[in-house]
């Protein structure tokens, strides 16, 4: 067996550790909190002995300086600082670096650790640090405590293990499952460290650590794990409660609420006072190729079912119908089951935001407060992948261009702190992420000075728009107003990139500002991108979709209801004239129009336009499959899908109608 | 090293592409219009759940438009970008390179197709040009 299989593995976890780390010493910064010492502590013992495995020589040594660090302040030894805590802020930029190094294919060694180990040792100082094996890793809490009073009231006695596999060990879970095999003959195993659910993912080193109870001797139970294959070393001594330091039985009190679910910190409990625990549900990891895999074989399916179902119609048979009619239910459930599949939390973005506002604002001498909310929220994966460099560019927007130095804000009778806030949750079948800081706002004059120097706008248009009309128009092609070019933002290169990227996922962005009371961003973003329900329409002999998200309704009209205005054809709308496009026209198809005919009215944003079709067939579910690069940049054509019979028809992409 | 092409024909050429960038050989079907698209894009088919684009290979290497025979196919080439196909009067056998001799193309032949023919292959009975499948695709936003 190769390491390379467990890179995968490794990565993975290396960012989960990663974000902890982040996440906790951002809760250590604010609150002192001991419990994030332990969790850091924790997190970088773990990262520490998967490098050194891996043969990250790098990640393991500044992995190991940080621990030894932290150790002492978990003893008591030593008060935590500032200083430390800008060391642990850097090492895991470095090591955050170096994994990053790895996952292309490097060593991990493109880091120089050096100063930031130095800066450790110095914290250290002359103090030696204590093995850390000495040390019981079993925080008594009331819950092992009582059971271990328990036992011993029935005879029988608590011993501690500490396992260690030999070095080359293939399977170490299954032997650590034929040690806890051979211990359940022989007693109870009430704890391990770390915990069974890791032993059972191999997230541990080679020595794992037992709590059990027992009425055997210590060296009946030595003898009989020392008989597992591949133990290295068994040692077996009594386990007595009495021993442990003072700090680690104050931290225990806070664990008592959770006694056997660690809960898996985030990074919205970070800003919260008060901790909430969080049960974690059973979770696999799942390869997204064999996800995919399934979503396209179900889609395969969907496309089938529309052919099932149009066949039945025209046999007409009712049992038939009916089975169809199941069939269809069934994968309507099964269709959203899958859906959930690809779906994931955003908090695996907004992880990484508080450790950067941090540091952004730092760079810039700005006092940031970030709150975020609704972490939880889940999109697709392929939106979760994209979505994070939009957002970085937003919020380093509105750090930098956003909220104003303390003095500027203490001068307008504002907290010297400016707030920022990050928002998601659902809306219909839209995810929405938020961006809000309590800053300068956007200075509107200025935008519509630019703009008409600029000559986006003439003045009459300028004079026609509202203020937030015109603060979008920070996200035009080149535009930027600030008026220091910062390291930062302000390079005018940016804000229409992220408007693009976010178009580009099918999202929109807005915005609404307030002069000195601050700004707020506004994405929206489908949930899903592949599977969509939409109207299908025949301009010509021509099959296309519009997507039913974008359709305010259809409706008839005749040729005498079209009126013309600047040579534009229109039609009264519920009392709103609304310009009249041509599908046929549009795509180049030779086909009459009848003196009565469907309209399918669209909309973007505020603006409506209908659509002449020669028929409408009918709503439907569509499976959206890109049309490849090669024909990418197809005018109004957002991509293509299956229809039941098996021919390919396009979908109209409306926003390009206007 | 020994070298394979898929050999077919086009009004009255032979042309070969290398056997390893083609996937499989389909009888004409149903081809969706691409709207606005360039005019020898033919379209797009449905190819076992992928929507691939398909070229009609006359009008790309400039020859007259055909109406369809019993004999037209779909060459499906897996280009950098992805799959794509071309339509082509004919395809004809597979030939080894040691039936072959593989000779530059005339300096001096000024033709538009040059741009993506690689070589010419002579055999005893045989002589056909080899095509890039991937330069046909990619510079067909640059004419």
């Amino acid at each position: 067996m190769d390491v390379n299989e467990y890179l995968g593995l490794f990565l993975d976890e290396a960012q989960e550790h990663i974000q902890s780390v982040n996440t906790q010493l951002l809760k250590l910064e604010q609150t002192g909190s001991f419990e994030a010492v332990q969790e850091i502590f924790r997190s970088a013992h773990t990262l520490k002995g998967m490098s050194a495995t891996m043969g990250y020589e790098h990640v393991a040594n500044l992995t190991h300086e940080m621990e030894s660090a932290l150790d002492l302040v978990r003893g008591g030894k030593k008060e935590s600082n500032q200083l430390l805590l800008d060391t642990m802020f850097s090492a895991m930029e470095q090591i955050e670096e170096m994994i990053a190094n790895i996952e292309s294919g490097g060593s991990g060694s493109n880091v120089d650790v050096g100063a930031t180990v130095k800066a450790f040792q110095s914290f250290i100082g002359q103090e030696e640090t204590e093995a850390v094996e000495a040390v019981s890793p079993f925080t008594v809490d009331l819950y092992t405590d009582s059971v271990v009073e328990q036992a011993k009231q029935t005879g029988f006695e608590a011993f501690q293990l500490s396992v260690k596999l030999s070095d080359a060990v293939v399977l170490k879970a299954a032997r650590a499952y034929m040690v806890f095999d051979r211990l359940q003959e022989l007693g109870e195993v009430v704890r391990t460290v770390p915990d069974t659910e890791a032993i059972e993912q191999e997230q541990f080193e080679l020595s794992f650590e037992v709590l059990f109870l027992s009425q055997e001797s210590a060296e009946v139970i030595e003898h009989a794990v020392s008989q597992v294959s591949e133990v290295d070393r068994v040692h077996v001594t009594v386990f007595t409660s009495e021993h442990e330091s003072v700090p680690e039985v104050a931290a225990s009190a806070e664990a008592v609420a959770v006694p056997e679910v660690k809960p898996q910190p985030s990074a919205q409990e970070a800003e919260e006072v008060k901790e909430q625990p969080v049960a974690q549900a059973k979770t696999i990891r799942v390869n997204l190729e064999r996800i995919d895999r399934l979503m396209n074989l179900f889609e395969e399916f969907i496309i089938d079912r529309g052919r099932l179902e149009r066949l039945a119609d025209e046999v007409g048979q009712p049992e038939l119908n009916e089975t169809v009619e199941k069939i269809k239910r069934g994968t309507n459930e099964l269709q959203s089951l899958v859906l959930t599949l690809r779906m994931m939390p955003i908090e695996q973005v907004f992880n990484r935001f508080p450790r950067m506002v941090r540091s952004v604002a730092k760079d810039i001498h700005k006092k940031v407060q970030l709150d975020i909310t609704g972490a939880e929220t889940e999109l697709d994966r392929t939106v979760i992948d994209e979505i994070g460099d939009p957002l970085v560019h937003l919020i380093r927007n509105a750090i930098d261009h956003g909220i104003e130095l303390p003095e500027v804000r203490e001068q307008a009778g504002k907290d010297k702190q400016g707030k920022l806030s990050l928002r998601a949750y659902h809306g219909g079948n839209r995810v929405f992420i938020e961006i809000e800081d309590d800053g300068a706002g956007i200075n509107v004059d200025k935008v519509r000075a630019k703009a008409l120097e600029r000559g986006v706008l003439t003045a009459e248009e300028a004079a026609a728009m509202s203020d937030n009309e015109l603060a979008m128009l920070i996200f035009a092609p080149g535009f930027s107003t600030a008026d220091v070019v910062t390291d930062l933002s302000g390079r005018g290169v940016g804000l229409d990139v992220v408007k693009n990227k976010i178009e580009s996922l099918g999202g929109v962005v807005s915005l609404e500002t307030v002069v000195g009371q601050g700004t707020k961003f506004q994405v929206s973003l489908p949930l899903t991108l592949s599977i969509i329900s939409a109207m299908l329409v025949l301009a010509g002999d021509e099959t296309y979709a519009i997507p039913l998200s974008s359709i305010l309704e259809t409706t008839l009209l005749d040729e005498a209801d079209i009126l013309t205005a600047h040579r534009e054809r229109v039609f009264d709308f519920r009392g709103q004239l609304v310009p009249l496009v041509y599908l046929k026209e549009m795509f180049g198809i030779d086909a009459e129009t009848k003196s009565q005919f469907p309209v399918v009215v669209v909309r973007k944003g505020n603006k409506l336009v209908g659509v002449v079709v020669n028929d409408l067939i009918g709503q439907q579910e569509i499976v959206m499959k890109p049309l490849g690069s090669y024909l990418e940049g197809i005018p109004a054509i957002s991509g293509a899908t299956i229809l039941g019979d098996g021919r390919v028809a396009l979908i109209v992409d409306s926003n390009d109608l206007f | 090293m020994e070298q394979k092409w898929v050999v077919f024909s086009l009004a009255d050429n032979t042309y070969g592409i290398d056997v390893q960038s083609v996937r499989s050989i389909e009888r004409l079907q149903p081809v969706t219009r691409v709207p606005n698209a360039p005019a020898h894009v033919k379209g797009v088919i449905n190819l076992r759940g992928v929507v691939t684009p398909v070229i009609d290979l006359r009008l790309r290497l400039g020859y007259e438009e055909i109406e369809a025979t019993d004999e037209t196919r779909i060459l499906i080439a897996s280009l950098n970008q992805g799959d794509a196909g071309f339509i082509v009067d004919r395809a004809n056998e597979v030939v080894e390179s040691d039936d072959v001799r593989i000779e530059p193309i005339p300096e001096s032949s000024q033709d538009m197709l040059s741009a993506h023919l690689t070589a010419i292959a002579k055999g005893e009975d045989k002589l056909f040009s080899l095509l890039d499948a991937n330069a046909l695709f990619e510079d067909q936003h640059a004419e």
